[in-house]
């Protein structure tokens, strides 16, 4: 069984394919495949978010004895800074409005990417001390990812 | 170590924006030097106005917005906190403002108090910050090669401004120290040990992250801080021994400037992959960057090998023009034109509210101006460059200089505006939202 660290790390990047193949559609103008792409790209982050604040968090704050203002609830925090962007590009794919699709997808990206640095580079590698041995949660982790 | 587990939020955003607006007006200083002191400013790389033209641009441009930048991204993406960070960023932007200022005045009038002065407050206020900067990288619990490769740079910030502050203090005190030595040992310090491991250390993360290309390979971005690092240092020391081991030297040389020139291929050969087709200002300036790095490297190591490239006088300008023209100012203001339209997001979506939307990233800085710098900036680049064959051409190069810092400046100017306006927007969509529903007027 792969790392939990390198498992959502992957799944990182898994989100990035899919939010590229997205932009490159919406900026050719293909609504059908910009559609498909950002729905499969919105429902692999919104999975992501749910691991992580259901299933990887509440034990990591537990055994790890971080409460209130550690790394879990900051990511937390972003997470919610997300979902409204989300939001907004579901509206941008609805009107076919392509510049405020890639705007808003843009905003989105970089935003993703420092949080997902931050988790890789430090919450990870907690998760990953306090819980990797723990296969309940590892094979919980990999079945909402997968779901 | 337990890790420090506070991860606190950005800091003020005046913290880092008045390292950003700052900066370009060196660089416009830069370029209006150039149109009044002529060739005479490139003649020599030992005269004391090519020294003030290099410090305008090294430390006014390059170092003001290399420190800004990492006081907001240290404890935003590294989860680095530095220590007051509001007395850090008072005592460094004032330090290095005043100081860039009396040092440049220093080898302008050549009057030992203005170098005794500059020495003061470059010192103080660079020590101060490299201090700050290194607890914070030593006290995070991130991990990874970016943090590994700024933790190297700020000790060559270290090494390069005490080198600095002995030159600076041989010339207030009239000292006889070897300067000639010295400043090589200093500018490589400069431009290796701290600004290519600092760029390093930003790219490992930037280039995949704002165009979603592969990763950089372990072999480079475990090994490269640590073997440059050494081989300046070993290139360092060499200058000590007398007589001096020159084959020695030179190849610690050839070997240092070899691996510059590989991240920078490895970075194109990213790029080339990248999944974002979309070509954006950050990019071009990624590009140029990456291949200015090539040239200076080449040109470097012949430098090193041929003695015809060596005694050539203008080699070290094309050089010098080459990182700081080349490679340093480019990458900076593609980072600008990320870093600045980023955090204004980030600080408004703090003050709306749910259900207001918030102006996305492109609404900050138009993105034609963007392109309209990079092409000012391509040709103060290739003038410059010309001007070591043709010396007249200094002052167009001069004129194009100060127009692309000019419009530098003018969009982190409109970003900045930007930012304030549509704070006050939302806060006034926010207040009206929260005014209880008055009927109808009649």
């Amino acid at each position: 069984m792969a790392k939990l660290g390198e498992t959502m790390e992957k799944h990182h990047k898994k989100c990035d394919e899919d939010f590229a193949a997205a932009e490159e559609a919406a900026h050719k103008g293909d609504w059908d495949a910009c559609a498909k792409a950002y729905t499969k790209f919105r429902d692999e982050v919104l999975a992501h978010f749910s691991v992580e604040e259901d299933i990887l968090f509440p034990p990591l704050e537990e055994r790890s004895g971080i409460t209130s203002g550690g790394p879990p609830q900051m990511m937390r925090e972003e997470h919610e800074q997300m979902r409204p962007l989300l939001q907004q590009m579901d509206n941008a794919l609805e009107q076919k409005n392509a510049g405020n699709f890639t705007a808003t997808g843009e905003t989105l990206l970089v935003m993703m990417q420092q949080h997902n640095m931050k988790e890789e580079n430090i919450l990870y590698p907690m998760i990953d001390h306090h819980l990797g041995d723990d296969r309940d949660i590892t094979a919980r982790a990999e079945a909402g990812l997968n779901g | 170590m337990q890790p420090g587990l506070s991860f606190e939020q950005a800091p003020p955003i005046s913290v880092p924006y008045r390292f950003f607006l700052t900066a370009p007006l060196f660089g416009i200083a830069a370029g209006l030097f150039l149109l009044w002191q002529g060739p005479a400013a490139i003649a020599s790389r030992w005269s004391p106005l090519s020294l003030a033209l290099t410090h305008l641009l090294a430390v006014g441009f390059m170092l003001m917005a290399m420190c800004g930048a990492m006081l907001q991204v240290l404890p935003v993406a590294a989860g680095a906190n530095i220590w007051r960070p509001l007395l850090v960023t008072r005592l460094t932007h004032a330090g290095l403002t005043l100081g860039t200022l009396l040092l440049v005045a220093g080898f302008l009038a050549e009057w030992p108090l203005l170098f005794k002065l500059a020495v003061a407050f470059l010192t103080v206020s660079l020590l101060f910050f490299a201090l700050a900067v290194l607890l914070a990288l030593l006290r995070t619990p991130a991990v990874g090669p970016t943090i590994v490769s700024l933790r190297i740079a700020v000790v060559g910030l270290f090494v390069t401004v005490i080198l600095g502050a002995t030159l600076a203090t041989a010339f207030g005190w009239h000292l006889s120290l070897p300067l000639t030595h010295l400043t090589h040992v200093h500018a490589a310090w400069g431009l290796g040990g701290w600004s290519l491991l600092l760029v390093a250390g930003v790219g490992y993360f930037v280039v995949p992250m704002f165009q979603l290309t592969p990763s950089y390979p372990a072999w480079l971005s475990r090994s490269y801080a640590w073997a440059l690092f050494c081989l300046l240092l070993a290139w360092s020391l060499a200058w000590l021994p007398d007589p001096r081991p020159q084959a020695l030297q030179t190849l610690l040389a050839c070997l240092a400037a070899l691996l510059p020139l590989a991240f920078a291929v490895v970075t194109l050969r990213l790029q080339g992959r990248r999944r974002r087709k979309m070509v954006e200002p950050t990019l071009l300036f990624w590009r140029l960057g990456a291949g200015s790095l090539i040239a200076a490297m080449a040109v470097l190591l012949l430098q090193q090998l041929l003695p015809a490239v060596d005694a050539y006088v203008g080699t070290p300008f094309v050089i010098g023009t080459l990182l700081i023209v080349g490679v340093f100012m480019p990458l900076i203001s593609g980072m600008l034109y990320k870093i600045m339209p980023f955090l204004n997001w980030l600080h408004l979506q703090k003050t709306g509210k749910p259900g207001l939307v918030v102006p996305n990233i492109r609404d900050m800085i138009p993105e034609a101006r963007m392109f309209m710098q990079f092409r000012l900036h391509l040709a103060a680049l290739v003038l410059l460059l010309a001007a070591v064959a043709l010396p007249v051409l200094v002052y167009p190069a001069g004129l194009a200089l100060a127009a692309s810092c000019l419009w530098l400046e003018r969009n982190l100017v409109t970003g900045t505006r930007n930012f304030i306006r549509f704070g006050e927007e939302l806060k006034a969509a926010v207040a009206r939202e929260r005014q209880p529903e008055r009927p109808a007027a009649a």
